[in-house]
């Protein structure tokens, strides 16, 4: 129930975002995510934008994690 | 898919794995870490996350599945209105949950109007588009989807669309841990905390549970790595006993979560006492319309009474959610009770214990039951 995939942000119009699944476009609801901006990666939960992912986060974590031996 | 398959690299599980292992060792006693979101529950089974842990790290499901948790009487005051002629827009897992005698996909057979939607927004799109109907929405789900509704209770209220209602079922995960820690028979270490939840609401909301209770935490992200690095991090606070919140899910996830998301639910939304099932009444667990939003309120303009009394089948899923008993440990489970005949909610939903542990078989039960 709290799914949320994450996917590339297309294109913005007003609180209308256009995002890239596979082949498709899908629409999503960017009102919860208003600074969203086109080529960020949002997590899509029932239609909306709940949040960004983190570049730089998600490079530290698996840095970190490759020097666990 | 870009951040979903980095996190699944099978040498980082494994190096993962072995670090789990070398902890748990240094503990040397049963540790009980509970994965509160029903996501968790399906990412744990789905990737064989129990088969890499060591037998004393044992995995304990929580009430995260809001399908799951919802009374009796939610569903029978849905296909009340049902029955009385509104258009029931729902997502799809609230289909086929047992009321007291009635379910959706039954009333729907009866030629009720009844419509699975994806989003809230949907159901607003079928209200715009359908004067003549008057819809209401199934307000279900945690902190990760009531933003989401909010949204559209104040687009409608931006739109003026009158024939858009919902019947509001949210619930907030925090006030269920409290519980959950304050109930002896509970056993918990450690927990693993909602990762959407807290992209929503943030890591702070679980300061309480170190501060009151000494229970650790660690916000943790859906894919094997970052469900084996969680239980990692809880392993290290056990054994350290230096007790925090930790955020794996970094990427994703701040102390403060989204502030847009947190606004609109307070706008719409008043914080009431709410029902669980199987748990029974928590405080301030749950969301209710605010009256500036009542005529969205479907209960506040079109109030209806149902007399819910559940008839008592057997079904223990009340304890399977609370992590008491595991679903093979109910007497119905498998048989009679299975995905294509559900006795219970935690049956029933995709994301109930009883359904992943169905589908996705617990290999360390088959293979000590010998067969």
């Amino acid at each position: 129930m709290c799914l949320a995939i994450p996917f590339k942000l297309l294109s913005i119009e007003g609180n209308r975002g256009w995002v890239e699944i596979g082949a498709t476009k899908r629409e999503v609801n960017l009102i919860l995510l208003p600074d969203a901006k086109v080529g960020d990666y949002v997590l899509v939960h029932a239609g909306f934008a709940i949040s960004k992912v983190e570049e730089k986060e998600a490079e530290e974590l698996l840095q970190i994690l490759s020097t666990i031996s | 898919m870009k951040y979903v398959f980095e996190f699944r690299n099978q040498n980082l599980t494994r190096a993962i794995a072995r670090k789990i292992s070398q902890v748990a060792e240094k503990i040397g006693r049963e540790v009980r870490l509970m994965e509160v979101c029903g996501t968790h529950a399906m990412a744990i089974l789905k990737f064989g996350i129990k088969e890499l842990l060591p037998p004393n790290v044992k995995l304990v499901s929580g009430p995260g599945c809001p399908v799951c948790v919802t009374p009796d009487e939610y569903i029978d005051l849905a296909c009340t209105y049902a029955r009385d002629g509104f258009l029931v827009a729902t997502f799809g897992d609230m289909m086929r949950v047992p009321g007291s005698n009635t379910s959706l996909i039954r009333e729907k057979s009866k030629g009720r109007k009844i419509k699975v939607v994806y989003s809230p927004m949907d159901a607003l799109e079928l209200a715009r588009s359908l004067p003549m109907e008057r819809v209401v929405f199934l307000g279900i789900g945690f902190e990760t989807t009531a933003p989401g509704v909010a949204a559209s209770i104040s687009a409608a209220e931006e739109m003026g669309i009158k024939n858009f209602m919902v019947l509001c079922g949210h619930k907030l995960i925090p006030p269920a841990m409290r519980v959950l820690v304050e109930d002896p028979r509970v056993r918990i270490d450690g927990f693993l905390c909602p990762g959407h939840v807290s992209a929503i609401i943030g890591s702070r909301p679980y300061e309480f549970l170190v501060k009151n209770y000494g229970i650790p935490c660690v916000v943790a992200g859906f894919e094997p790595v970052d469900i084996l690095q969680s239980i990692n991090l809880l392993l290290s606070q056990i054994s350290s006993k230096k007790i925090k919140v930790e955020n794996e899910y970094t990427r994703v996830v701040t102390p403060d979560g989204n502030l847009k998301a947190k606004q609109l639910m307070e706008k719409v939304f008043n914080i009431s006492d709410s029902q669980w099932r199987g748990i029974g009444v928590i405080k301030d667990s749950g969301l209710i319309i605010s009256d500036k939003y009542s005529l969205w309120d479907i209960q506040a303009r079109f109030p209806v009474k149902v007399s819910s009394s559940p008839e008592d089948r057997g079904c223990r899923c009340g304890e399977v959610l609370q992590g008491l008993i595991e679903p093979e440990d109910c007497a119905l489970f498998g048989d009679p009770c299975n995905p294509y005949n559900p006795f219970g909610p935690c049956m029933v939903s995709t994301e109930g214990a009883c359904n992943i542990h169905y589908r996705f078989g617990h290999k360390e039960d088959k293979i000590e039951a010998g067969n």
